[in-house]
C-alpha cells in the first residue's frame, strides 16, 4: 500500500435481492486528492459509498482506513474513523442556526452537562474561516441558500474531524455559480490535506474537479484513470458500455404554421407577485424553442400558465390558432398541449400508480380507456405494454408501480404518455434533469424526432449546454421578461450574460 | 429492499430498483403487500393480548373470557353450520353477530372510501344517525306505499341524507379549505343534537302515542318498509336482507375504485393531488364527491338498521349510538380494502355482540365486559397508527441477527 493512500476498499461485493449492486469493486483514495466515482444511475456508486459510510454491510470485501482494517457497524463508526458524507438531500434542521446544526449530536459541554454554545460557535467560525466558507454561524438554515446549506453539511463533517469526505452528487442541487464556488472550496480542502470522493454522473464536472476517475457500470469497476488524457467521449463510453452521442444530431428545422402563440402574458407567482411580465412569443411547427434563464426568473410560472396549471392575470395563449380563455389543465390538454413537467415525481407521475395507470392519467375518461365511466384496465395495460416497448422503458411491466422505476425510466413513461397523445405543442420542462447520459441521449433524440414530425416544442432548461445543442431558437428570460432571442450561432457566454440581466432588450418583444 | 435503514436520500431507491427489472419491482410490491397483511394481523393479536392482560389484572381468566366471547358471538356455530334453526343458541348468536357486521361493513366503507381520496372521515357516526333518522321518517310516513317501493325509498333517502351530511364537509374543504377532520366532528355533534331533538317530547318524529306519556321515542316504521328477514324472525331480531346489501356494497366499493373513472380520479387525488390536477382531474370536485359517497355508505348503514331491525328510535338511543365511530377501526384494520373491511367488520361485529351477550359475571368483571370492545378498538387504532413502528422493530431484529453473523465472520477472518 502506498504511503499516501488513506483509504482502500478491496473486493467489495454487495447483493440485494435479485441484484448485485457491487461486484468485487476495488477503490482507493490518496491523501490530498479528489477522486471521482462516475457511473450511471444504478451503477452502484451510492451503494459503495453507503458501505464505506457504515450504512450497509458488504457481503464480501475489506476496507482499510490509513492502513488499518476496519469493520463499520454504523455511520457512527465511520465518522469515528474520519469519514464524512454529504448526502444529496441535506440532513439539516431548518429552524436551527448553522452552528446549532453543526454541533448537533456532538455538542461541546461545560462541566460535562451544560451546553457550551459559545465554544461551539467559535469552532464553527474558525473552521469557516480556515476553509474560506463565508458562512455566518448564527444564520438560520432556512434563511440561507442551498449552496450555503451544502457548505454547512461539509462543515458538519469537518467539525467531526473528518479527513475523508464523500460528496454524493453535490452539484445536482446547485446553480452553475454555486457549483463553481463548491469547486473552489474543494480545492482548498485538498490543499489542506483532505481527501474527497466525488460521486457524479456529469462528465464535464468530473473532468474539471477530479484528480482520478473511477468508472462503475452495473456494479463493476470498469477502470480508474487519471484526469490527464481522459475525455468526455472516453468516459461516456466506459459508463454506458457503448459509443454515446454527446452532441445532438439534428437536421435543420423545417418550420410550418405557428402552433403556439403567447401574447402579452402576465402571471403571478404563489406569493402573488408578478412573475411573468408582458411576455409574447410564438413557436412554429417543426422547431424547438428553448427558454433559457437562471432558475426563478418566471420560466416555471410561464409554463404553468401555458399548460393551464396556473391562471394568467392577463394576456392570451393561442394553440393552433385558437385562443384558449380561462385555461384549465383539461382545456389545454384537449387543445393539444402535451407537457413533460419539471418535477416528474411531484407532478408528472402518481408514484403509487402502475405504469399503465400513469400512462392513462390524461385520457382515462375517454374511449378506449373507458366508456360511460367504466374503466377497462386490460386496455390500459395493453397500451402501456406497447408504449413501454416503443419508448424502451426498462425496469418493469405495465403493472409495475412507477415508484419502482429509476428516474430515467420514470421520465420515459412521462414522455411516452405525452407524445402518445399526439400533441400539437409539446412543452418539455427540464426533461433531462437528474438523468444519466444514456437517458439524456434518448430523450434528446426523441425530442428532435418529435420536432421533425411537425410538433412545436417549447423546451425549458437550466443547462446552457442542453439549450444550445437542442434548440433551433433561444429565448432568454430574466426577471419575468424575455431579454434576448437568438436563432443563429451564439456563444454560451453571450447567453450567460443575458441570463444575468446584462444584455437587456426592450420588454414586450 | 432488504435494508430500509439507509437515509432515504438521493439515488438509492433508484439504484436498487433499476438493475434487473421485473423481479425487483415485483419483489418490492410483494414485500409491501406482505407487510400489508402481516401488520394488521400482528396488530390484532397484540390488541387482544393486551386486552387479555387487562382481564387478568381484574383477577379473571382471559382465556375463559375470550372463549366465552367467542361462543357469545356464535362463532362456535361455524363448527356445525348445518344447524340453522335459531332455536339453536349458537346459530342465533351468529345471526346477531352478522347483524352487527352489516352495520360495521358500511360504516367501515365510509371511512375507507374517504381515505382512498386522502380524506379522513371522522363523521361516520353523524352520517349514520342522519340516515337512521331519515329512514325512520320515511318508514313512519307513506304508510300506504307498496312494500318494495317503500323499502327502496327509505334506503335511498337514508343514503342520500348521509351523502349530504358528509358532502357538507367535502364542500367546505373544497371551497374554503376547512379541514375535514374538524368539520366532520362538528357535524357529528349537529347530528347528535338533531337526533335528540326530533325524538324528544314534542319533537317532529316522536310517536303521537308517546306524547301524552312524555316518552321521547319515535313511532314504529310501517311494516311495508321492514326489510325481510332471511334468518330468524322479526320478533327475535332476525337477520335481514340488508346483510346482502352490505356484502354487495363491498363489491360496489371495489368496482367503484378499480373499475371506474370515478375511482381512478379518487385514487389519483388521494395519492397525489398535484399530479391529479396536472392530469386534468378536478381535485376539489373530487373532494366533495368522495365525501358524499363516503357519507352515503354510512347513511345506508343507518337506513338498513332502522328498516331492518330497530324499527324505532329514541333520544336516549341517539345519545348512546357510537357504532359509527367503530368504522374508523374497521377501516384501519381492513387497510381500506374491500376484503379487509369485510373481515375486520366481522371481527368487530363478533366482539361487539360477544362481549355484551356471552360473558358471565363470574368470568369477567361486569363493568369491564361492555368496555372490552372499546379497549380493543382503541388499541387497534393506536397500533395501526404505529404499524410503521412494528415493521421497524421487525426489520431491526432481522438486521441485528445478520450483524451478529457478519461480525463473527469478520472476526474469524481477521
Amino acid at each position: 500500500m502506498e504511503a499516501s493512500t488513506v483509504l482502500e476498499m478491496r473486493g467489495i461485493t454487495k447483493r440485494f435481492p435479485g441484484v448485485v449492486a457491487n461486484d468485487h469493486v476495488d477503490f482507493d483514495l490518496r491523501r490530498g486528492e479528489v477522486h471521482a466515482l462516475l457511473g450511471e444511475n444504478g451503477a452502484g456508486k451510492s451503494t459503495l459509498m453507503n458501505i464505506l459510510y457504515g450504512l450497509y454491510r458488504a457481503d464480501e470485501g475489506e476496507i482499510f482506513v490509513k492502513g488499518k482494517r476496519v469493520v463499520f457497524h454504523s455511520a457512527k463508526d465511520a465518522i469515528g474513523a474520519g469519514i464524512g458524507m454529504v448526502h444529496q438531500h441535506f440532513m439539516l434542521i431548518p429552524v436551527m442556526t448553522v452552528a446549532e446544526n453543526i454541533v448537533l449530536a456532538n455538542e461541546p459541554t461545560k462541566a460535562h452537562a451544560l451546553l457550551d454554545f459559545d465554544a461551539a460557535r467559535e469552532r464553527v467560525r474558525q473552521l469557516s474561516e480556515t476553509f474560506n466558507f463565508a458562512i455566518d454561524p448564527d444564520a438560520r438554515v432556512e434563511e440561507i441558500s442551498v449552496g450555503q446549506q451544502q457548505r454547512v453539511e461539509i462543515l458538519k463533517a469537518l467539525y467531526r474531524r473528518a479527513d475523508i469526505l464523500i460528496l454524493d452528487e453535490p452539484t445536482a442541487v446547485l446553480t452553475p455559480q454555486e457549483a463553481k464556488e463548491l469547486f473552489e472550496i474543494l480545492g482548498t480542502l485538498v490543499r489542506e490535506g483532505m481527501s474527497v470522493i466525488f460521486i457524479s454522473h456529469k462528465l464535464n464536472e468530473v473532468l474539471e474537479i477530479a484528480d482520478r476517475i473511477t468508472v462503475l457500470r452495473r456494479g463493476k469497476r470498469i477502470d480508474t484513470v487519471p484526469r490527464e488524457g481522459a475525455t468526455e467521449e472516453g468516459l461516456a463510453r466506459m459508463m454506458v458500455g457503448r459509443e454515446v452521442l454527446l452532441r445532438v444530431e439534428k437536421p435543420p428545422a423545417q418550420t410550418g404554421d405557428t402552433l403556439l402563440e403567447v401574447r402579452d402574458l402576465q402571471v403571478s407567482d404563489d406569493r402573488n407577485l408578478p412573475a411573468v411580465r408582458d411576455v409574447s412569443f410564438s413557436v412554429r411547427a417543426g422547431e424547438i424553442v428553448a427558454l433559457a434563464g437562471v432558475e426563478g426568473n418566471g420560466q416555471s410560472e410561464l409554463i404553468e400558465a401555458i399548460t393551464g396549471l396556473r391562471r394568467a392575470d392577463s394576456g392570451d395563449v393561442v394553440v393552433g390558432g385558437r385562443v384558449i380563455s380561462h385555461a384549465t389543465a383539461r382545456k389545454m390538454l384537449d387543445a393539444g398541449v402535451g407537457h413533460i413537467p419539471e418535477d416528474r415525481q411531484r407532478r408528472g407521475l402518481v408514484l403509487e400508480f402502475s405504469i399503465a395507470e400513469n400512462i392513462a392519467l390524461h385520457d382515462y375518461n375517454a374511449p378506449p380507456a373507458s366508456r360511460f365511466g367504466w374503466l377497462f384496465p386490460r386496455r390500459l395495460v395493453e397500451r402501456a405494454r406497447r408504449l413501454i416497448g416503443e419508448f424502451d422503458v426498462r425496469g418493469g411491466g405495465p403493472n409495475t408501480r412507477a415508484s419502482a422505476l429509476s428516474g430515467g425510466n420514470q421520465q420515459k413513461v412521462v414522455a411516452a404518455r405525452e407524445v402518445a397523445r399526439d400533441p400539437k405543442v409539446l412543452v418539455a420542462a427540464q426533461p433531462t434533469r437528474g438523468l444519466d447520459v444514456g437517458a439524456i441521449e434518448y430523450l434528446h433524440r426523441r425530442l428532435v424526432q418529435e420536432r421533425d414530425k411537425g410538433r412545436a416544442i417549447l423546451l425549458l432548461s437550466l443547462e446552457l449546454e442542453e439549450v444550445l445543442s437542442l434548440s433551433d431558437r433561444i429565448l432568454v428570460m430574466y426577471e419575468g421578461r424575455i431579454v434576448g432571442e437568438h436563432t443563429g450561432a451564439v456563444t454560451e457566454e453571450q447567453i450567460g450574460l443575458e441570463m444575468l440581466g446584462a444584455g437587456k432588450k426592450e420588454a414586450a418583444a | 429492499m432488504s435494508e430500509p435503514l439507509a437515509p432515504q436520500g438521493g439515488t438509492e431507491p433508484e439504484e436498487i430498483a433499476k438493475a434487473p427489472p421485473a423481479t425487483v419491482a415485483s419483489r418490492l410490491d410483494f414485500a409491501q403487500r406482505a407487510g400489508g397483511v402481516i401488520t394488521p394481523i400482528i396488530t390484532g393479536i397484540i390488541a387482544f393480548l393486551i386486552g387479555g392482560l387487562i382481564i387478568l389484572a381484574t383477577g379473571h381468566n382471559p382465556i375463559q373470557a375470550y372463549w366465552d366471547i367467542l361462543n357469545g358471538a356464535g362463532l362456535n356455530w361455524l363448527a356445525h353450520p348445518w344447524k340453522t334453526d335459531i332455536a339453536n343458541t349458537a346459530a342465533y348468536n351468529f345471526s346477531q353477530t352478522l347483524l352487527q357486521t352489516t352495520t360495521l361493513i358500511l360504516v367501515g366503507l365510509a371511512v375507507a372510501f374517504a381515505f382512498r381520496c386522502g380524506l379522513f372521515n371522522i363523521g361516520g357516526n353523524g352520517q349514520y344517525l342522519v340516515g337512521l333518522i331519515c329512514a325512520n321518517w320515511i318508514g313512519v310516513s307513506f304508510v300506504n306505499m307498496a312494500r318494495p317501493a317503500h323499502i327502496l325509498l327509505g334506503i335511498a333517502v337514508a343514503a342520500a341524507a348521509g351523502a349530504v351530511w358528509a358532502g357538507i364537509a367535502g364542500f367546505l374543504k373544497a371551497t374554503v379549505g376547512a379541514h375535514e377532520v374538524i368539520t366532520t366532528i362538528m357535524l357529528n355533534w349537529i347530528a347528535y343534537w338533531l337526533g335528540s331533538y326530533v325524538f324528544q317530547q314534542g319533537g317532529p318524529l316522536q310517536a303521537p302515542a308517546n306524547k301524552p306519556l312524555d316518552i321521547p321515542i319515535s313511532a314504529d316504521v310501517a311494516k311495508s318498509a321492514w326489510l325481510p328477514d332471511f334468518w330468524g324472525i322479526p320478533e327475535l331480531q332476525g337477520l335481514h336482507i340488508g346483510f346482502f346489501i352490505a356484502i354487495g356494497m363491498l363489491v360496489v366499493f371495489w368496482l367503484l375504485l378499480s373499475r371506474t373513472t370515478l375511482g381512478f380520479e379518487v385514487r389519483a387525488v388521494g395519492y397525489n393531488p398535484d399530479a391529479a390536477a396536472y392530469g386534468g382531474i378536478k381535485v376539489r370536485q373530487n373532494y366533495i364527491r368522495a365525501m358524499a359517497i363516503s357519507g352515503g355508505f354510512a347513511g345506508l348503514a343507518g337506513g338498513l338498521d332502522m328498516l331492518g331491525y330497530l324499527h324505532h328510535f329514541g333520544t336516549i338511543d341517539v345519545q348512546a349510538a357510537t357504532i359509527g365511530f367503530l368504522g374508523i377501526a374497521v377501516a384501519l384494520l381492513g387497510r381500506n380494502t374491500a376484503v379487509g373491511v369485510g373481515l375486520a367488520a366481522l371481527l368487530f361485529g363478533a366482539l361487539v355482540y360477544g362481549t355484551t351477550h356471552g360473558l358471565q359475571s363470574g368470568t369477567i368483571d361486569p363493568s369491564l365486559a361492555g368496555h372490552l370492545t372499546e379497549i380493543v378498538q382503541g388499541l387497534v387504532v393506536l397500533f395501526i397508527g404505529a404499524d410503521v413502528l412494528i415493521l421497524a422493530v421487525w426489520n431491526a431484529r432481522r438486521r441485528l441477527r445478520r450483524r451478529e453473523r457478519v461480525t463473527e465472520a469478520a472476526e474469524a477472518t481477521s
